[in-house]
């Protein structure tokens, strides 16, 4: 097998899981409007106060993207799991990494495509303007959707074949997510409330450390716990 | 004895699995040539579609060897799936594709020429349909859909799990003259089945396995 097989291999995936989506239509549209009701729950805990909303953004935001994601990443493997799909899919001879790439990417893509909804509704509903940084802003929120949505397609895989999926998922990805949770939160709030402590740059570093580290150990380990 | 081996389309030596405390296969050792179809005979439980399951690399044995045209399939799993073509209970297709958009995605995962799809297609008896989504297809149209999917590698040893299961009078037309040609070719075919009448024709000898061991 070959890199081009790999990659053959990779955007067939991408290209059944985003097209089994968009066309069951359901996906999308009860992650996306789970990521909204977040948000808007949040807005309703924290009242008018304009400077409280502005500084619980950011982890509105991010957790609002965490909970709707995992909607998201159980079911990147309902569909092989109810249809029986994913033993042909195991059959198919080559790298079985290719199968985890391909959800990762699809993954990406609908996670991303929530998050700039939610973005967009976060920035109406928490009165925060757009920073100057923003290209740095955008940065941060892809790195931290990278992290999540590589630990959300693994663990999802690791959880599929459990009755309780909808359940272990959660108490799987949670405590591994910290971290990543943790940078994003506060290099999204130092870059929309502002930086006095200077302190982005060493929240990003450990975002980018986070994403290589785990991207590199859930492709390596795939193969084991996708084994029937 | 290496190379009577090498020639075996299947030779399984002693295979033997448990689930939890219960032992589902005890020790079964079976072989099958090229250019001949067994039949797998069993009451329900017994263990047949565990033994498909471990020669197919889906599950592995808890002991004995088991292998696929000289390889091995829990050591050299990935060349045993280059060899087999598997069809499982379950028809494991994609709901909400076309038959021809799941064709067109096993054959990239595959890698083989497309120009294929519209020959299986042809071939299973679905080129009026090809542009629907199988989820509106009846249970007979997604065992013929799963069929030319199954062949559009052109395995050389098949494993099949009631390949009759769900198919009208043409449909196991159908699957015993595609079975018939693949093991005519030189192929070799290993089913479970439950009722002989379908395959009649098509089974050169039945092995029953009854209690986790061949009984016949």
């Amino acid at each position: 097998m070959s890199w081009g097989d790999d990659f053959r291999r990779v955007r067939a995936i991408a290209w059944k899981d985003l097209t089994t989506e968009r066309r069951s239509k359901a996906g999308f549209n009860s992650v996306a409007a789970l990521g909204v009701t977040i948000l808007v729950l949040f807005g309703f805990a924290l009242g008018p106060d304009t400077r409280a909303l502005h500084d619980a953004a950011p982890g509105a935001l991010w957790l609002a993207v965490l909970f709707a994601g995992v909607l998201a990443f159980n079911r990147s493997y309902q569909v092989e799991i109810e249809t029986g799909a994913l033993e042909p899919l195991l059959l198919y001879p080559g790298a079985r990494w290719t199968i985890f790439t391909g959800k990762l990417l699809a993954n990406l893509a609908f996670v991303g495509l929530m998050l700039v909804l939610v973005v967009l509704v976060g920035l109406v509903l928490f009165q925060v303007s757009v920073p100057d940084t923003w290209p740095l802003l955008i940065g941060v929120l892809v790195l931290g959707t990278v992290g999540i949505v590589t630990l959300g397609t693994f663990y999802a895989a690791m959880a599929s074949r459990s009755r309780a999926r909808e359940v272990l998922l959660p108490l799987l990805l949670f405590p591994m997510l910290v971290p990543v949770l943790l940078a994003a939160m506060e290099a999204s709030k130092a870059l929309l409330v502002g930086d006095l402590m200077h302190e982005v740059g060493a929240w990003v570093q450990l975002l980018i450390a986070f994403d290589v580290i785990f991207l590199i150990a859930t492709h390596l380990a795939f193969e084991y716990v996708i084994e029937v | 004895m290496a190379e009577l081996t090498s020639r075996l389309a299947i030779d399984a030596q002693g295979v033997a699995r448990r689930f939890g405390a219960r032992w589902v296969l005890r020790g079964i050792s079976l072989q099958v040539r090229p250019g001949e179809t067994v039949g797998l005979l069993g009451a329900n439980g017994s263990g047949k579609s565990t033994l498909l399951r471990i020669l197919a690399t889906l599950l592995r044995a808890s002991s004995g060897r088991a292998m696929i045209s000289g390889h091995d399939v829990s050591t050299d799993a990935d060349a045993v799936r280059g060899t087999i073509g598997f069809l499982a209970h379950s028809p494991g297709l994609y709901d909400d594709l076309t038959a021809r958009e799941n064709l067109a995605f096993a054959v990239a995962m595959l890698g083989i020429k497309p120009i294929t799809i519209d020959a299986t297609l042809e071939r299973v008896g679905l080129s009026a349909v090809a542009n629907e989504r199988v989820r509106g297809f009846s249970a007979g149209m997604q065992r013929r859909l799963a069929l030319g999917r199954m062949m559009l590698a052109k395995p050389r040893v098949l494993l099949l799990d009631e390949p009759f299961s769900n198919l009208d009078v043409a449909g196991i037309s159908l699957m015993s003259s595609v079975i018939g040609e693949s093991v005519r070719d030189g192929g070799a075919a290993l089913a479970v089945l439950h009722e002989l009448a379908p395959a009649a024709g098509l089974i050169n000898r039945t092995v029953t396995i009854a209690d986790g061991r061949i009984a016949a």
